[in-house]
């Protein structure tokens, strides 16, 4: 930046005022323990709890297993079950140890051969398999159920194989999963997560600061001073605008160095995103706090209005198509739906522009709708 | 006694009007959490329709139509495009135009006819790697439907044994019906915390908590002024989305209203004295709220809301026990979709009791005590 003392008078007066106020917002920020809790320690505690915590993906089971047929047949079953990675099978006597053991909630999934098993297929008739999984969690379920359908059928494979016949199905599926060939939920989950980060940084905890700024008169002081609304407005924007790029920075140190997420595009396109967002989420906070003007309601509006459609509806976790029309009309207006998908595409598939562009257009039109109507209603407010 | 409970009115009723004086307030708390149970009720689920696909079949049969049609016939799957070209797989995958794609080969008749084992290939966008999974499993299916049809009219033997499953509790395995309880254990949560993040925080912050300690009202009168509010509003807030889970969304209540109100009070304990805590620990609102949402945010990821506690590597699951949201996030499931018996939550109920007691004595004690 040139020094003030070049610039004609009347701009730099102005260049000076600003970073005045800039350096202000961040005294304010580093001084108030619990604006730095919420810009570094909550983005270090989220990557941590996505990062090494939470999954999607069950790893040993603890499932019951009953065999009451003595047989080689249905011992080679049960070995198949225990020698998958999915599994802890715990063997018991009769159903009712079993059922009670699910009812606790120590196992998940009953399979049982029956008495019957062995002979059932020496005779050729279809021998049954029974499975109760426990449905509470219907997503756990299904995976659980989806997990023993494999185990199944690779035993179904192997005994082929051993009285030399062709394998099971007349047709069967070769599935191929792009982008996260591993299935590992953290690879999406942690990108994810940084949209997550900077609707708090941008939204949630900018709507709480200015909120108590207009709450206890402190911007009227303000504007006392030869600061014009626009100035502080900007000040504002970017002191928090530099903090949210440190928790971006953060974020993405994280997931790529500690948490191993591929990042197969350019760092460049992450950053431009990732600014837009961070424009759109700061102009929503700055609004709930000038149309609020109070710290109870600034702080739940925010949360209702910016942090939760973030975590539910911005298809970070659940899949937007899928939601009935209305719900999906929603989420058109949840910036985070956006920059989600940016952000998914660019970590795990690359820089595809047919994704990037429209995405960062929406997010470009909201920040500057937000920003606009930010202009307008401090001004009107100030009269 | 009189005296006692004339002091606590007094402080409640004055909690009350800090509270719902302003109208925004007000508002806030009625609203948002209606609105909200519905959106999310209708937009958290794992369960997927309309499943974007797209089919590239090689060599166009009478068995390849069959099995496209079970495809397309199925609520979960919409097809987008049909494809005669390989690149297009990768445009409709990369642009996020199709989910999956299913992908007949040019020698899947022929393998059929002959008794060959036939292949299908099904290409999936895992950017998403759960929302790729569940599709896949529904893929299977339909396959394995196709396979008992086509064994039956061309009458071969089927494999030497099949499953039988059964889910219990939830026979169709649906997904709402887990995380509707779950979400409106949620909502009471934010909105308890919230109320009684502030209640303490904003009196320091006007100067008028140290008022209130020089009144003649003992520290556990002003405990319990500041703790029933919170409770009050969230046992109505909770009644009203349980209604709402129940004649709305029409989730089964099979387990008894004593058992889920025993659940709901004594997490609002417990919530209310986390909430207390931290208000008792903040100097200005600001603090408090944010304060309120440094326990939030890890507390509902911690819960097993939506991703499942075994899950988690065991020392994060043993961090879990300090976590309210955990207890009742079992209560209320169980007690909606399994209708257990009250004393096979005991072990739920007891610790949010705990939990609760032990916030607000630190909470009584950090009256006077303060940190600042």
């Amino acid at each position: 930046m040139s020094e003030p003392g070049n610039q004609p008078i009347g701009r730099g007066g102005s260049v000076m005022r600003l970073r005045g106020l800039i350096r202000k917002e961040f005294l304010q920020i580093v001084r108030d323990p619990s604006s730095m809790a919420i810009a570094f320690l909550m983005p270090a505690i989220l990557l941590f709890l996505f990062g090494y915590g939470v999954s999607l993906d069950a790893k040993h089971i603890p499932i019951a297993l009953i065999v009451d047929d003595k047989s080689e047949i249905a011992e080679n079953f049960a070995s198949e079950l225990g020698g998958s990675d999915y599994f802890r099978p715990q063997r018991f006597l009769n159903m009712a140890q079993a059922q009670q053991q699910m009812m606790q909630g120590k196992v998940q999934a009953i399979v049982r051969l029956r008495e019957d098993f062995s002979r059932q297929i020496a005779e050729g008739s279809q021998a049954a398999v029974q499975v109760i999984v426990n449905g509470i969690d219907a997503n756990y379920g299904r995976l659980v159920l989806g997990y023993i359908q494999g185990a199944w059928a690779k035993w179904l494979e192997h005994t082929a194989q051993m009285h030399g016949q062709a394998i099971a199905g007349p047709v069967n599926i070769e599935h191929r999963i792009w982008f996260n060939a591993e299935v590992q939920s953290r690879n999406y989950l942690v990108p994810g997560l940084i949209a997550l980060i900077m609707t708090l940084i941008g939204a949630l905890l900018t709507a709480m600061v200015m909120a108590r700024e207009w709450e206890r008169g402190t911007l009227e002081a303000l504007l006392v001073t030869p600061a014009r609304v626009g100035e502080v407005l900007v000040s504002k924007l970017a002191a928090y605008y530099l903090l949210g790029v440190g928790g971006m920075l953060l974020s993405v140190g994280m997931a790529v160095f500690l948490f191993g997420v591929p990042l197969r595009g350019s760092f460049a396109v992450l950053f431009a995103a990732s600014s837009l967002f961070l424009l759109a989420a700061l102009g929503m906070g700055l609004l709930i706090s000038t149309v609020t003007r109070n710290q109870f309601v600034a702080g739940q509006t925010a949360i209702i209005v910016t942090y939760l459609p973030a975590f539910l509806l911005s298809g970070f976790i659940f899949d937007i198509a899928s939601m009935p029309w209305l719900v999906r009309g929603i989420t058109h207006v949840v910036a985070a739906r956006y920059f989600v998908a940016i952000l998914q595409t660019v970590f795990l598939a690359g820089d595809i522009w047919s994704v990037i562009l429209p995405n960062a257009a929406a997010l470009a039109a909201m920040a500057a709708i937000l920003l606009f109507l930010v202009r307008v209603k401090s001004s009107k407010r100030l009269e | 006694m009189h005296i006692f409970l004339h002091n606590i009115r007094a402080l409640v009723t004055k909690e009350f009007l800090a509270v719902l004086r302003d109208p925004k307030s007000r508002i806030v708390l009625i609203v948002p959490p209606i609105v909200q149970l519905l959106v999310f009720g209708y937009a958290i689920t794992f369960d997927l329709n309309r499943v974007p696909l797209a089919v590239y079949d090689e060599n166009p049969s009478q068995a390849s139509r069959e099995l496209i049609a079970l495809f397309t016939g199925s609520p979960n799957f919409h097809k987008v495009a049909s494809i005669d070209r390989q690149e297009q797989i990768a445009e409709l995958i990369d642009r996020k135009d199709a989910l999956m794609v299913v992908h007949i080969g040019s020698s899947f008749t022929r393998d059929l006819l002959l008794s060959k084992p036939a292949s299908v290939q099904i290409i999936l966008d895992g950017r998403n790697s759960n929302t790729a999974l569940i599709a896949l499993n529904y893929a299977q299916s339909i396959v394995s439907r196709f396979n008992d049809a086509w064994r039956q009219t061309h009458q071969l033997a089927g494999p030497p044994a099949r499953l039988e499953t059964r889910a219990w509790f939830n026979p169709n395995l649906e997904s709402r019906w887990f995380m509707i309880p779950g979400i409106a254990g949620l909502l009471t949560l934010v909105v308890t915390m919230t109320v009684t993040a502030l209640s303490v925080a904003r009196e320091r912050e006007q100067g008028t908590f140290d008022q209130l300690l020089m009144t003649p009202l003992r520290p556990v009168e002003i405990l319990l002024g500041k703790t029933l509010p919170g409770f009050i509003i969230g046992l109505i807030e909770g009644t009203f989305i349980f209604a709402v889970t129940v004649l709305w969304f029409k989730i089964p209540l099979r387990g008894h209203l004593l058992t889920l109100y025993t659940g709901l009070s004594l997490f609002l304990l417990s919530s209310v004295g986390v909430g207390l805590m931290i208000s008792s620990l903040s100097a200005t609102m600001q603090q408090g709220l944010l304060g309120a949402f440094l326990f939030l945010v890890p507390a509902i990821t911690l819960s097993g809301f939506t991703t499942p506690i075994v899950n988690m590597p065991v020392w994060l699951q043993y961090l879990t026990l300090l976590n309210p949201m955990r207890y009742f996030m079992v209560v209320i499931r169980s007690t909606f979709l399994e209708g257990a018996a009250f004393g096979s939550l005991v072990h739920q109920f007891w610790p949010m009791g705990v939990i609760g007691l032990v916030c607000m004595s630190a909470a009584g004690w950090l009256f006077r005590n303060r940190l600042y």
